[in-house]
């Protein structure tokens, strides 16, 4: 009696189409991609009803953590050949006596993360190994009268980028007196026009409809 | 190699080519994609976060003379945010000789919004139907037009209400924004934010710290 041959299948299946897609979603991803910078505060921002987008480029930002320190970060600029954020550092180092040195600059200028770094301390804090040491420096920025760099930071971004939108990032939690202060420090400053970061909330816009009626 | 020239003895004369098959195995190539996938999109922002801009009135230098700007007490909404979500407010001027009762509330939709609605109906009106004429097609504009007509709307209105906000030293940033919030809900064509005087202090911590004697005030 001849064998019945059981046709015998293969365990290996495909993967051709599965790699294609999987391409296909990589490289979207890829190209998409904005890497999120580490905070180094956790900030919960307010709900506002207000659907305008952060704008990419020319923008400050003073982030208020909910322990009182406040973060500063300024972008590169809309192009990549102005290298605004070393240009800001080094007139920052100028007026402080520190020289900063290329590759520090560099450094500064790849690295955007908010920072809350007193100017005496940062070549240590860009000389920082890993996150962990450099969390050390953030202190929050000194904004008090007798030493008030935030105040520097902000007038030397907006003389390297006259077109800097002002943001606030501050935590739903802190106390007005301290977001007043900010709010002084910009306006003594001559920024008059600010963008406060919220989240979007839904719910509020169905409540004003069943108010109205 | 050795298996090339072992192959080769066995089959003798006749050569070969042997066949190799096609199929690569993909599975770490798979796996590997899998995982850059992963880490792309989780590191991904999707959704940017959004602003709500807001212009302060430039500071008087100090040496510079400005005439404060005439504005009726009877159109004069004072709005004081105070601590715990609160809000007070208060029509007209501050009186030192007599202080005026805060009205409280909270930042419900029938709170402080309710208020400001009843004193904006009109513009509030003005600007719905000019929206809603637009979603209905009655109006055909633009998106970015839209919101020019809807800021001239505001700059033409001359009934609704000037809304003072002010701060108690107490109160949250959250409360900071939820307020500039209900002023763009309710369609507000004239708020500013300043600062705290003296007898509206006097006020709130009056406010605060006879809760039982301002409450029957507040319910009025």
């Amino acid at each position: 009696m001849p064998k019945i041959k059981i046709p015998h299948k293969s365990p290996h299946v495909d993967m051709t189409p599965m790699v294609d897609l999987f391409s296909l979603l990589l490289t979207f991803f890829m190209l998409t991609a904005t890497m999120r910078p580490a905070e180094p505060a956790k900030v919960d921002v307010p709900f506002s009803i207000s659907e305008k987008k952060t704008p990419d480029a020319n923008i400050m930002t003073v982030t208020i953590a909910s322990d009182n320190r406040v973060f500063f970060n300024v972008d590169n600029g809309p192009d990549t050949i102005l290298h605004f954020r070393p240009k800001i550092l080094e007139e920052m180092g100028k007026r402080y006596n520190i020289v900063f040195t290329p590759e520090e600059l560099r450094y500064f200028e790849k690295n955007s993360a908010p920072f809350g770094v007193n100017i005496k301390d940062f070549k240590a804090y860009l000389a920082a190994k890993d996150s962990k040491e450099r969390d050390r420096f953030q202190k929050g920025i000194p904004i008090d009268s007798t030493d008030n760099q935030m105040a520097l930071w902000v007038l030397f971004s907006r003389e390297v980028n006259p077109s800097v939108n002002a943001l606030i990032k501050g935590d739903g939690s802190v106390e007005y007196p301290l977001v007043k202060k900010v709010l002084d420090i910009l306006q003594d400053k001559n920024v008059n026009r600010f963008s406060l970061i919220t989240s979007l909330e839904k719910v509020e816009v169905v409540d004003t409809k069943d108010a109205k009626k | 190699m050795a298996e090339i020239i072992q192959e080769d003895k066995h089959k003798g004369g006749k050569k070969k080519p042997k066949k190799h098959s096609t199929a690569i195995d993909m599975t770490p190539m798979v796996d590997l994609m899998c995982l850059l996938i992963t880490f792309f999109m989780l590191t991904t922002a999707f959704s940017k976060p959004k602003v709500m801009e807001i212009v302060l009135p430039e500071k008087i230098k100090k040496n510079e003379k400005v005439e404060p700007p005439k504005i009726a007490d009877s159109r004069t909404l004072n709005i004081i945010v105070g601590p715990n979500d609160k809000v007070y407010w208060y029509p007209g001027k501050p009186d030192p000789a007599a202080l005026i009762p805060l009205q409280e509330t909270n930042f419900s939709a029938t709170g402080i919004r309710q208020v400001l609605l009843d004193r904006n109906r009109a513009l509030f009106k003005k600007i719905e139907q000019f929206q809603q004429d637009v979603i209905t097609g009655k109006l055909n504009i633009k998106q970015d037009s839209l919101q020019s007509a809807i800021r001239q709307l505001k700059k033409d209105d001359d009934t609704g209400p000037i809304v003072l906000i002010k701060f108690y030293k107490k109160a949250k940033y959250k409360n900071f924004v939820d307020i500039i919030d209900e002023m763009s809900i309710v369609g507000i064509a004239r708020y500013i934010v300043t600062d705290l005087n003296w007898i509206e202090e006097g006020m709130v911590e009056h406010a605060l710290g006879m809760p039982a004697t301002s409450q029957p005030t507040a319910k009025k």
